[in-house]
């Protein structure tokens, strides 16, 4: 498997499954509003998801469309963070995965937008204007349930706190992007970066920083929490049903 | 001192009454001469009363419908059709808040009008009680929910009430957009493998029926027709609509080579168009009172999406007061 296959996969992971957790909010949101907004951003992660597993298949030249690598592959062959398959749980969980997830995205996206590989530097300028937006989503939404009500203040945190084990993984290194440089970006880089973004947002918010706690990782490697199998029970049952069909 | 008081009032009573009286003069002669009444103008309490409902209504439909087909989006058998239905169930939100804002230009507001559907004062499409069994369904609803939208909706773009003849205007074009990609999804079953074909048949058998209902009850069971004609609310006969439906339709199935799940289904050379059995009126009754396979799940889930997001709409009604107060100290 190619260093830039695997790479790619990663990334394109991330936002597929970001965008089936975001759908889900889709006629179930707070206001007719919110469900125009996270359906906006649930489409541009899956527009991200899209054009990453397009070019991964691209990148592995054995014929695997974007629907071949979403559709017909297991838990363990998934690569994304485990932050993205976490369940949805109350708006505020949401907020709070947004928050910590699009600023990662925002960060990283900015960086591979100078990439030496020309699509995943056309990929990356593209999304980084939309990310943009659902980091400015999120902030507002952290703001005003962080310093609304008493209720509302006690949920955010608790969003807060339940997505925050998750986070480290976001920056891990490791040989894979170390052997692509020039071509990836190594998440170690801008951890610092994120941290200080995410911190002003919550003191802002009137909430606490989650205290430093034990980190789960293993998304990377394909090890992922129960709910991944899930997800992607639910997202391949179809396609899975007529094998060879097109749709 | 106070005769003059007294005449003061009575004169302002009288202008009150008198521009009133002119007003309603003119609303009649706008709605003969085939022009548009604005917010502003005067108009009957009934006229007011009729749109509030029809506009809510539709409203409500539009907010209820992104149910059936978001029932879909995490199973959707390709990341290009997923894309396609966000799309579009994002699309009926936005309807939704458009055609809110109309009713509101006549003196309700959202939250009460949403109260409304939550305890079950207001309706919505009844077509929305049907659940959505398969993939095909999405196609289904797109072709013929969508494209029996249309043809009720064309000519509300025409309806004397400018805010929701403009709503409607940009609701249709992204409605016909919706039953474009509705007829695709049933066309690639269509002309794929055995079993995606014999899901679009019987999508079609399911939808057929509940689809030419909502053109609402026949002509001489209609309740509310005759003053929204004299009103220029509705142009058409709820019969007129749904033979314009079956007319497009019939051919549309040819092409896709489904049956139309109607033995009495015959075309009139000399006409052109298509005499159909009429549809079970009972059980569009039986939907309407409550009764259908969803009605009560489409409800409860609305009614739960607006409970539990109760907290987040106070949460930023209190940040923002925060925020004019923190306003009006640094200006102070």
């Amino acid at each position: 498997m190619s260093d830039l296959f695997e790479y790619t996969l990663r990334l394109g992971d991330d936002a597929l499954i970001a965008a089936q957790r975001t759908a889900e909010w889709i006629a179930a949101a707070p206001q007719l509003e919110e469900d125009v907004a996270l359906g906006n951003i649930g489409l541009d992660q899956l527009g991200q998801a899209r054009s990453l597993l397009q070019y991964a298949g691209q990148v592995e030249g054995v014929g695997r469309s974007e629907d071949d690598l979403a559709y017909f592959r297991n838990e363990r062959d998934f690569r994304n963070l485990q932050l993205c398959e976490l369940p949805s749980g109350d708006f505020a969980h949401t907020i709070a995965r947004l928050l910590y997830f699009a600023t990662y995205q925002h960060l990283l996206y900015e960086e591979l937008r100078m990439s030496s590989d020309e699509t995943l530097a056309g990929v990356a300028g593209k999304a980084v204007k939309e990310v943009a937006y659902h980091v400015d989503h999120a902030t507002q939404w952290v703001l005003r349930l962080g310093d609304g009500t008493e209720e509302s203040h006690r949920r955010m945190q608790s969003g807060l706190d339940a997505m925050w084990p998750y986070t480290a993984e976001m920056f891990a290194s490791d040989d894979l992007v170390r052997r692509l440089a020039g071509i990836a970006v190594d998440p170690s880089t801008f951890a610092d970066e994120w941290s200080r973004r995410i911190t002003q947002v919550i003191d802002e918010s009137t909430c606490s920083r989650p205290e430093s706690s034990y980190q789960h990782d293993g998304g990377r490697d394909g090890r992922h929490t129960e709910h991944l199998g899930y997800l992607l029970a639910e997202l391949q049952h179809v396609a899975r049903s007529h094998p060879g069909a097109t749709w | 001192m106070s005769d003059l008081v007294t005449l003061f009032v009575g004169m302002a009573l009288w202008c009150h009454i008198w521009a009133m009286l002119a007003g309603m003069d003119s609303f009649q002669a706008t709605i003969d001469a085939d022009g548009r009444i604005e917010p502003r103008d005067a108009m009957p309490e009934g006229y007011r009363k009729t749109l509030i409902r029809q506009i809510a209504q539709h409203a409500h439909s539009e907010i209820i419908g992104m149910q059936p087909e978001a029932n879909w989006i995490s199973r959707a058998p390709s990341l290009r059709r997923k894309a396609i239905l966000m799309a579009k169930v994002q699309d009926e939100a936005g309807h939704g808040l458009y055609l809110y804002a109309a009713a509101e230009t006549l003196g309700v507001d959202r939250a009460d009008l949403l109260d409304r559907l939550h305890s079950g004062k207001q309706k919505y499409s009844s077509i929305f009680n049907y659940p959505t069994l398969t993939w095909a369904d999405i196609g289904a609803i797109g072709w013929l929910v969508d494209g029996a939208a249309i043809v009720n909706q064309v000519p509300l773009c025409r309806c004397s009430y400018g805010p929701y003849a403009r709503a409607m205007v940009r609701v249709c074009k992204e409605e016909s957009f919706h039953q474009r990609q509705g007829f695709e999804i049933l066309y690639t079953l269509c002309n794929g493998t055995p079993g995606q074909k014999a899901m679009a048949q019987d999508a079609l058998d399911r939808w057929w029926w509940p689809s030419l209902m909502m053109f609402g009850p026949p002509d001489a069971a209609s309740t509310h027709s005759e003053q929204s004609m004299a009103w220029g609310i509705k142009r058409h006969s709820n019969d007129e609509l749904r033979q314009r439906f079956v007319d497009m339709t019939v051919p549309q199935a040819d092409v896709l080579g489904l049956r139309v799940p109607d033995d009495g289904l015959l075309y009139d050379e000399e006409t052109g168009r298509y005499s159909f059995s009429e549809p079970d009126y009972e059980e569009l009754y039986q939907v309407v009172k409550g009764n259908g396979p969803c009605n009560q799940q489409r409800l409860a889930n609305r009614v739960k999406a607006h409970e539990d997001g109760a907290w987040v709409r106070e949460a930023a009604a209190a940040y923002a007061e925060k925020q004019e107060l923190k306003k009006e100290e640094s200006a102070a």
